[in-house]
């Protein structure tokens, strides 16, 4: 079947008031990010509360789906056939192939749902539902109507043309990127943040990312992979502009002059400052990380309490409730999964204690950080500028 | 920053004059050899000459010798393809548990054809053992594959012996080498040396990478493993990838220039270096390091630091190393090779590779070894717990 045009539905936009243009326009924007590199022509427009992609050319029908499925805000894909309007009578033809050819099997429930835009056809949108229901019936003798619970849903809308849709492609939810701000994502090249940054991201959030490396206990290619993932983060979030930095000097420095215990926690502080610095130079509006409670001794609610107690910007934590198991179920549904359990050493485990502490005391962390007085300002200003930028188009 | 390039194990930089002919090839003399016209004949004449070259090398004729896609593909075509074409006389295969990947590999994938395949222990210094060797003979054996020079510690095979064994045993067994780390470091007579079949590469001598050659000798049954438009004799069909072939006989022709010299400088050279080396604390070097190893490659374990770390760091100062085998860096794991010489558990995932060739300078040896006498100690200050 050769689609003509996608019928794009959203959900919680519709409820938004006086906003929605600046949500539908976000909208727009982001469809056509979703679509810049597959193949073909698309025109995206809005017209009467929705979103429309006309294909007029050849297009790849399969790629497209897949790309609008990652477009946040969109509830459902409705491929659309356009029919010529000459008559009636011909329509009635149309339907009935649309139908044959649509479902092989035809034993299922019906309804026909019309909308008439052009208010000079001869029939109303009653007499069109009623007249094409009969068609149909008459071509397929095992189909049934079914008014109230109907297995397909017929659309038809006159306009200059005739829209003729039956289809719902479940689309990924959420709201349109760049209606709720953007926040500054730490990624690491592990399963859970680039899970949680597409998890914020859904929510409308745009997304910076900051991530640490610390050469040579960390390689180039484990830079690589983190690129990569911010790649697979982008599709859904568009745009990324990650923050690369070098840990190193800082990591060594801590590693000199405080009880090895705490070296992850202490780290984790320094990591968070560092983010958090860019975060307000770029105006975001919070953290984000991919920390679960008691995941690990760096994640339990000490230590996650001493990690947030250096920021002053909120640290959102979409993923804090959630197993593993569950992490991973998205992190394969996103497609990070097989990137991310690439082995490569990432900075927070090169040093890691064999007994960390799993309940740090908030005082006695401050205290030990006074040990790095000397050094660390000179050294966290000296990481923030050497940072380089990459900008994940 | 000055390059110290210390990875020729895992390729070399090409010769300035392969680099001009591999180009002429590609952009002037481009003819199909297959083709009926003159431009084809020129790409015939190439792989004639590069022929030439090698048949006079290694004293074999001409017409044993084909050219593949690299080592990989010459290790293949030689195990399965004479595995296959002698599946009548028996179905037992022997080679040694320290082979590169190419043939462990292959034979494994040669056991689900229903093969039956001994892979020989070796001694502590990488070398098979002679006596295993002897007791894995039997009646169905119809192939036997050692590496001429292990490319992780750079131990030398007993090829000549190994082969006496097994020829002593049946005449009829297919005796193949490996010879891609060898061959360009040792003079190598196959028919001297009762080798049936031998496998080289190009981007190891200084040559292309994507061109490797196998050496059959005329006797050997063989089946090919690629099927097309029946070139080089239908043992391996496809057209000659000519600029390579030229590229991989001007390498060889030019790496045996003066090869005595060349190798009694990069021995000078490594033993230079274990010197250096030796004095820093906690240090092991792997395999035989004397006249009876392999003269350009130094396997070294630095206990208390991750091999990967090192490596690192030392691409921090511009110097190139490898980890193990470079060839299987892409899944970082515990070197079998390392285990197979039954090196200490300290050493398994702290060892480099520091391999040479005939461009390496005694001032680039020596600025290594200032590096690490750095690096070494400051590197281990740091370590988990």
């Amino acid at each position: 079947m050769r689609f003509h045009t996608f019928l794009l539905k959203y959900g919680e936009i519709g409820i938004k008031g006086k906003n929605r243009y600046l949500f539908e326009d976000a909208l727009v924007r982001q469809v056509r990010y979703a679509l810049k590199d597959v193949d073909g022509e698309f025109i995206i427009y809005k017209k009467q509360a929705r979103i429309y992609v006309d294909c007029e050319g050849e297009y790849d029908y399969e790629d497209t789906i897949e790309h609008l499925k990652k477009v946040f805000g969109l509830v459902g894909i409705c491929p659309v056939v356009r029919l010529a309007d000459r008559g009636f009578e011909e329509l009635k033809k149309d339907v009935v192939s649309y139908m044959d050819e649509m479902y092989e099997d035809k034993d299922f429930t019906f309804k026909v749902e019309s909308r008439r835009s052009k208010k000079t056809y001869p029939k109303n949108s009653m007499e069109i539902s009623r007249d094409l229901g009969e068609a149909i019936l008459e071509a397929f003798p095992q189909i049934r109507v079914d008014v109230h619970h109907p297995d397909v849903m017929v659309n038809i809308e006159v306009r200059d043309e005739v829209y003729v849709y039956s289809q719902i492609i479940k689309g990924a939810g959420g709201m349109p990127v760049g209606t709720n701000g953007k926040a500054m994502l730490l990624l690491s090249g592990g399963i859970d943040s680039p899970v949680a940054g597409y998890m914020i991201s859904k929510r409308g959030v745009g997304i910076e990312a900051t991530y640490f490396h610390a050469p040579p206990y960390t390689s180039e290619r484990a830079k690589q992979k983190v690129v990569e993932l911010a790649k697979k983060v982008a599709e859904y979030s568009g745009p990324i502009r990650l923050h690369v930095v070098n840990f190193t000097d800082i990591q060594l420095y801590i590693y000199d002059q405080c009880p090895h215990d705490e070296l992850t926690i202490i780290m984790r502080r320094y990591m968070m400052r560092i983010a958090e610095c860019f975060a307000k130079k770029d105006g975001c509006l919070g953290l984000i990380t991919g920390e679960s409670i008691g995941q690990v001794a760096s994640q339990t609610m000490q230590s996650l309490a001493a990690t947030n107690d250096v920021c002053s910007l909120p640290v959102y934590r979409p993923l804090i409730g959630f197993d593993k198991q569950e992490i991973v179920d998205v992190s394969e549904k996103i497609d990070t999964y097989e990137i991310s359990i690439q082995p490569f050493e990432d900075c927070c485990t090169i040093f890691v204690a064999k007994h960390p502490v799993t309940k740090p005391n908030i005082d006695v962390i401050r205290r030990s950080e006074e040990k790095l007085n000397e050094k660390i300002d000179g050294l966290v200003k000296e990481a923030i500028e050497t940072a380089e930028i990459i900008e994940i188009k | 920053m000055k390059e110290i390039y210390l990875d020729n194990s895992a390729t070399t930089r090409a010769y300035g004059c392969v680099g001009d002919l591999v180009r002429k090839v590609m952009c002037e003399d481009y003819g199909n050899p297959s083709s009926m016209h003159k431009k084809g004949m020129e790409g015939e004449r190439y792989i004639k000459e590069a022929k030439e070259i090698l048949a006079k090398l290694w004293r074999v004729k001409e017409k044993e010798i084909f050219f593949t896609s690299g080592g990989t593909e010459s290790d293949n075509l030689a195990l399965i393809g004479a595995a296959r074409a002698n599946r009548r006389a028996g179905n037992h295969l022997i080679t040694s548990a320290i082979e590169h990947p190419a043939i462990i590999n292959t034979m494994r994938y040669l056991e689900e054809e229903g093969f039956r395949v001994t892979f020989l222990p070796v001694d502590r210094f990488g070398r098979i053992r002679l006596e295993a060797l002897k007791k894995a003979l039997c009646p169905d054996t119809i192939l036997v594959s050692v590496m001429y020079v292990n490319n992780e510690v750079g131990s030398v095979q007993p090829i000549q012996e190994a082969s006496g064994i097994v020829k002593a045993y049946n005449k009829n067994i297919v005796f193949h080498v490996d010879a891609v780390q060898g061959f360009g470091k040792y003079y190598i007579y196959p028919k001297r040396l009762k080798v049936d079949m031998c496998s080289v590469s190009g981007h190891k001598i200084h040559g292309p990478k994507g061109v490797g050659a196998l050496y059959i000798d005329s006797s050997v049954k063989i089946k090919p493993i690629v099927f097309g438009g029946e070139q080089q004799k239908n043992v391996r069909s496809g057209t000659e990838n000519v600029p390579g072939i030229a590229g991989l006989g001007l390498a060889a022709k030019t790496i045996y220039e003066n090869l005595d010299e060349k190798v009694a400088g990069m021995r000078a050279l490594k033993e230079h270096f274990i010197e250096g080396v030796s004095q820093i604390e906690n240090t092991k070097i792997h395999g035989m390091y004397d006249e009876t190893s392999a003269p350009h490659i130094i396997s070294v374990g630095f206990a208390g630091i991750r091999s990967e770390v090192l490596l690192h760091a030392l691409e921090e100062k511009g110097i190139y190393v490898s980890s193990g085998s470079a060839c299987s860096s892409n899944h970082p794991q515990v070197s079998g090779v390392l285990k197979g010489i039954g090196a200490s558990q300290e050493y398994l995932d702290a060892t480099l590779r520091f391999s040479m060739s005939e461009f390496t300078t005694r001032e680039e040896i020596d600025h290594t070894l200032e590096v690490l006498k750095e690096l070494v100690p400051a590197l281990r200050r740091y370590k988990r717990h």
